[in-house]
């Protein structure tokens, strides 16, 4: 009762008040600190109100900050600071404390592994792929779809091609086999037919392909949708104007459309290679053993082989820490590549 | 001459007896018939190649043996549709529990994990304390990655191994999905927030009074996408669950279709429906509430929640 009494007075204090108190660096002090003195510096009103007043006006923020940061202490900066096993010998009984440190050895052993050489070797053999058949795609996709005259057909269409994002590759993968697998349609029909069957789903020459097909089916269509929405941002007054000088559907393509597109596709070729060790794990796992190793082990499965189900835990190690390592700074590369280039590219110095 | 491009272009479809559609840019040629050709089949062969394969299992999963054997194993329509199958994996405790733990999982992941983002998302979108430093903290993390072993080290330490804990709790967060409910919540006017302040409520109350009831597209977008990877996990289960019982549905279709592992043994069914029916309702299970839930997810696309916040 007396609070909702007091509330117009102190809203009047607030409304007749304010020139005198200084204002926050960028929030202006609730209520309750109005009545406080302000800070002051040598005479001038300081702009940062003190951490003490701060920390009280933001108190319920903080406290909302608290599950967010205890989770990235917990399943982020803490495994991170864990890949110190790298340079350990770890033995799981003796804990990271117990084991013994042996520096680098670990990336010697590795350096010295053929399997890591092959592992390494389909990583790239499958990024090149997914760059040249998958990165593509989704452009292709977004211009056919933004010709689309039809705005029902253009939705439909959208809306299916975007559903396989949203399947588990557990999924994609069953359903790949029930198609093209030894006992899948195609081959059954191929049977019946007195044929041959084809091994799509277990010929290890093949398999770059079969994989990147599968990313193309599982992914294009949602990869469209960021160049659909810059598609839809050019203005349409410059194709209208190269039409009236009487430009023709390539040349508006060509001289309007792709310079349209020239930041993102930058942007996401820049993605595309920072994650370029990152070719997909689960994909890759789970056709493991359908393919075999010698085409289907790429970094991350070799890490989850060599340490969680070898027992190599300090080597998967520092497989994974290698390739962590290598991953962001082939980024920062890129993305000061793509400044070069006169480009936004993925960060600026300044972020957010 | 001050005949425009519309009037020549309509006068030479009307002489070509073309008829004119208004949705059409009036500065575009009429579509050629060549291209409109290699459109439909390019569109056409798409959405074969998505729908067709969903028919089959579909289909196949309810189909019943006669028809199965007289068509060699696959079925794109079932004559005479029959529940066998399922059936069949419902009558033991396996599916029953499989699905169980997988719809805990996506439930309760989901929850935490809207509120860990929605909390952690407007807390950084406020000029605040900490508010930098936090948010750095974040967008690191899309950069690296800790690692699988050091996750696993960790979710071992903390005791998480062999619970379904283990499949939530480190999933309760995504930079990503950070970044789309922070640049949401960026746009909200500064001044709803500040008339809310000045009428004496606390961060929390505007929280649950002003700025969630307007960010219920991007809640629902984010929670869907939230649900949708916990529904699809299933690397988490292999490496973290050895207990058979804790299995979600997505390491029984790996193990039982994917692998190829007998099925009927496990679910200790004797007088099976043939393999391939019950695989294909495995499927189907997995794949079902996806195509439920997807109506919803695809409705907020178009509204640029997601392409926004990429741009931003």
């Amino acid at each position: 009762m007396s609070q909702t009494q007091q509330e117009p007075v102190k809203q009047l204090q607030a409304a007749v008040e304010p020139t005198s108190q200084p204002t926050g660096p960028t929030k202006a002090p609730s209520r309750k600190q109005r009545s406080k003195k302000p800070a002051h510096h040598d005479g001038i009103a300081v702009r940062a109100v003190s951490w003490k007043l701060r920390l009280r006006r933001d108190k319920q923020m903080l406290l909302m900050m608290i599950p967010g940061v205890i989770f990235l202490a917990l399943f982020f900066y803490i495994p991170i600071l864990g890949n110190v096993i790298a340079f350990q010998d770890y033995q799981p009984f003796l804990g990271i404390t117990g084991s013994d440190w042996v520096g680098v050895q670990n990336f010697f052993d590795l350096y010295f592994n053929p399997d890591f050489w092959v592992a390494l070797r389909n990583t790239i053999v499958l990024a090149v792929w997914q760059l040249l058949l998958f990165f593509p795609v989704p452009l292709g996709l977004a211009l056919i779809v933004d010709s689309l005259i039809s705005t029902r057909i253009r939705r439909w269409f959208q809306s299916l091609v975007y559903l396989p994002h949203f399947l588990s590759w557990v999924l994609v993968i069953a359903l790949f086999q029930q198609v093209l697998g030894g006992a899948g349609l195609v081959n059954n029909s191929l049977r019946d037919l007195g044929l041959d069957t084809i091994p799509f789903m277990t010929n290890p020459d093949t398999f770059p392909l079969l994989a990147t097909i599968q990313l193309v089916w599982k992914d294009a269509g949602w990869a469209m949708i960021i160049f659909l929405a810059s598609l839809a941002a050019i203005d349409g007054s410059l194709y209208e104007a190269a039409a009236a000088d009487g430009a023709g559907r390539w040349r508006r393509m060509w001289h309007i459309t792709l310079p349209g597109l020239r930041s993102i596709i930058v942007l996401l070729l820049i993605l595309r290679i920072g994650d370029i060790l990152s070719v997909g794990f689960e994909q890759f796992l789970l056709q493991h053993d359908a393919v075999g190793p010698g085409a289907a082990e790429v970094l991350d499965t070799f890490t989850y082989f060599a340490g969680v189900v070898g027992g190599g835990w300090s080597m998967g190690a520092a497989a994974g820490l290698a390739k962590g390592v290598v991953g962001a700074l082939l980024i920062f590369a890129a993305n000061k590549f793509a400044h070069k280039m006169g480009e936004p590219g993925i960060f600026q110095k300044k972020v957010g | 001459m001050t005949t425009t491009i519309h009037e020549r272009r309509t006068a030479k479809r009307q002489a070509k007896g073309l008829t004119f559609n208004p949705s059409r840019p009036v500065w575009k040629e009429p579509a050629s018939p060549l291209y409109n050709a290699i459109k439909a089949v390019i569109i056409g062969g798409i959405t074969l190649s998505i729908v067709l394969p969903i028919l089959l299992v579909v289909s196949t999963s309810i189909a019943d043996d006669d028809q199965l054997i007289a068509a060699g194993g696959f079925v794109l329509w079932p004559t005479h549709p029959t529940f066998a199958a399922y059936q069949a994996i419902f009558s033991g405790e396996f599916m029953f529990r499989a699905l169980g733990v997988s719809a805990f999982i996506t439930a309760v992941g989901t929850f935490l994990a809207l509120f860990v983002t929605i909390t952690m998302a407007y807390a950084t979108s406020r000029p605040v304390m900490f508010g930098r430093p936090v948010l750095l903290l974040v967008l690191f993390t899309l950069l690296f990655a800790p690692g699988l072993i050091p996750m696993f080290l960790m979710v071992k330490q903390l005791g998480l191994l062999n619970s379904v804990w283990s499949l939530i709790l480190p999933g309760t967060f995504a930079a990503f999905n950070f970044v789309v409910m922070r640049s949401f919540f960026m746009n909200i006017p500064v001044e709803l927030i500040e008339a809310a302040r000045i009428d004496g409520a606390s961060d929390f109350m505007i929280l649950r009074k002003i700025v969630l009831p307007l960010s219920k597209a991007v809640i629902a977008v984010v929670g869907l996408f939230y649900a949708v990877s916990f529904w699809n996990a299933f690397f988490n289960a292999m490496l973290y669950i050895n207990d058979q019982t804790l299995y979600p549905v997505q390491l029984v279709l790996r193990n039982y279709v994917v692998q190829g592992g007998s099925m009927a043994e496990a679910i200790g069914v004797t007088s099976a429906p043939p393999p391939q029916s019950m695989q294909m309702a495995i499927v189907v299970i997995a794949l079902l509430p996806i195509l439920l839930v997807y109506p919803f997810l695809q409705k907020h696309f178009n509204k640029g929640v997601i392409t926004g916040a990429i741009k931003g």
